[in-house]
């Protein structure tokens, strides 16, 4: 329940103290197996953050005005899973049509993100909490940026890990994780600041 | 096509080829509610019982879906089953399930679950399908039970809400906020993969 949360609030907090990665673990298979290099970390972490906003947008709209009228909350899943998908392929096809440059750094990434769990974990975060219009178009867009800025961080520390003497057994996943660890350790520094469910 | 008799599917989902050890699939939708065990035990097992059906479904309708569009049609299968373990979950179980809140729902997005059935349900009968989904699940759950024992034993100082370390214990905050699991996490991987490369090297 959260009427009176201004939306800038929930964009902050979005950002910082709730990051949709760090604290509630979403986007993790991407998130590894992408945040070798800076270049398409960053591809990614746009393109995430792009659909996050509209997708959110899409699917508060389908649950309000069609799923919450006509009694179908239960078939959620399959629905904001089908609106993920036909938002990404559509995505994919304008963009496609308007700027075959951007496609190139962008579009490659559109088919991973459709399987990405940030992506309905913000649908249903937004469903649970009951956010308005705005609340939830400042939560997409909020968990796309904080998912950019940890994919981002995230690449950069790699590439110093890279040249660390790593134990064998650790290589690889092993010490990603840890890293992560320690970025989500950062992250929770924030969470004095204000905390909002 | 490799092996594929029972006995080997069964060592290789739960060891050599371990979901989480080795491909790192599927621990966004798990990993979240590994500080508790009984909301582990759950999860896991819900995605134990997702995959393996989800493996049989599309194992016996492999020649029925066209190439082009299987991936949607695997997610809405798996949707299917996710809808059913909600359901399920909300009638029996109320108060877990609040708890889990949208993860449940998430297990549709398990890599785990897709990347099994592309991977050997495609390719394989609906018997020996069912097998490896079921194995393959075990082996998450393993690894995020070992993870969950640890978080909550340090974290609250109890094993499924029974208290087992006396009054004195100071729990380890630590433990119930979200770094810990990527840490404990990490330790795993390394304890598993140094025991896998020593046995490599023999």
């Amino acid at each position: 329940m959260a009427p009176e949360i201004h939306p800038f609030v929930i964009l902050f907090a979005s950002v910082f103290t709730g990051n949709i990665l760090l604290t509630n673990f979403l986007g993790m298979c991407s998130f590894i197996s992408i945040s070798k290099d800076m270049k398409s970390a960053n591809g990614l972490g746009l393109a995430v953050t792009v659909v996050l906003t509209i997708t959110s947008a899409a699917n508060w709209v389908v649950l309000e005005y069609v799923l919450i009228p006509y009694n179908l909350v239960v078939y959620r899943y399959i629905v904001f899973i089908v609106v993920i998908a036909a938002t990404v392929q559509m995505l994919e096809m304008i963009i496609d049509r308007v700027s075959p440059a951007l496609y190139m750094s962008l579009g490659i990434f559109l088919p991973l993100i459709t399987v990405n769990c940030a992506i309905l974990g913000v649908a249903l975060f937004m469903q649970i909490r009951e956010y308005n219009f705005w609340q939830t178009i400042a939560f997409g867009f909020g968990s796309g940026l904080g998912w950019w800025l940890a994919i981002m961080a995230l690449a950069a520390i790699q590439k110093k890990v890279s040249r660390a003497p790593v134990p064998s057994g650790l290589q690889g996943p092993g010490i990603t994780l840890i890293t992560i660890g320690f970025m989500a350790l950062a992250f929770v520094g924030f969470s004095g600041m204000l905390n909002v469910q | 096509m490799s092996d594929v008799s029972p006995r080997t599917v069964l060592w290789k989902n739960l060891w050599t080829d371990n979901p989480i050890f080795v491909q790192i699939l599927g621990i966004c939708s798990t990993l979240a509610v590994t500080n508790n065990l009984a909301n582990t035990l759950i999860m896991t097992v819900a995605v134990i019982f997702v995959t393996g059906l989800t493996n049989v479904t599309v194992s016996v309708m492999k020649s029925l879906i066209p190439r082009k569009v299987r991936m949607i049609v695997q997610t809405l299968i798996i949707a299917f089953y996710v809808i059913l373990v909600d359901i399920v979950l909300r009638a029996y179980l109320p108060e877990i399930s609040k708890a889990l809140g949208p993860y449940v729902g998430l297990i549709i997005t398990n890599c785990i679950i897709m990347g099994r059935a592309e991977a050997f349900a495609q390719a394989n009968p609906p018997a020996i399908a069912l097998w490896d989904g079921l194995t393959s699940g075990a082996g998450y759950m393993g690894v995020l039970v070992i993870v969950a024992v640890i978080r909550e034993l340090l974290g609250s100082g109890s094993l499924l809400g029974f208290r087992i370390f006396g009054q004195n214990f100071i729990p380890w905050t630590i433990m119930v906020m979200p770094p810990s699991a990527f840490f404990l996490l990490g330790g795993l991987i390394w304890v598993a993969k140094t025991i896998m490369l020593r046995k490599e090297a023999e």
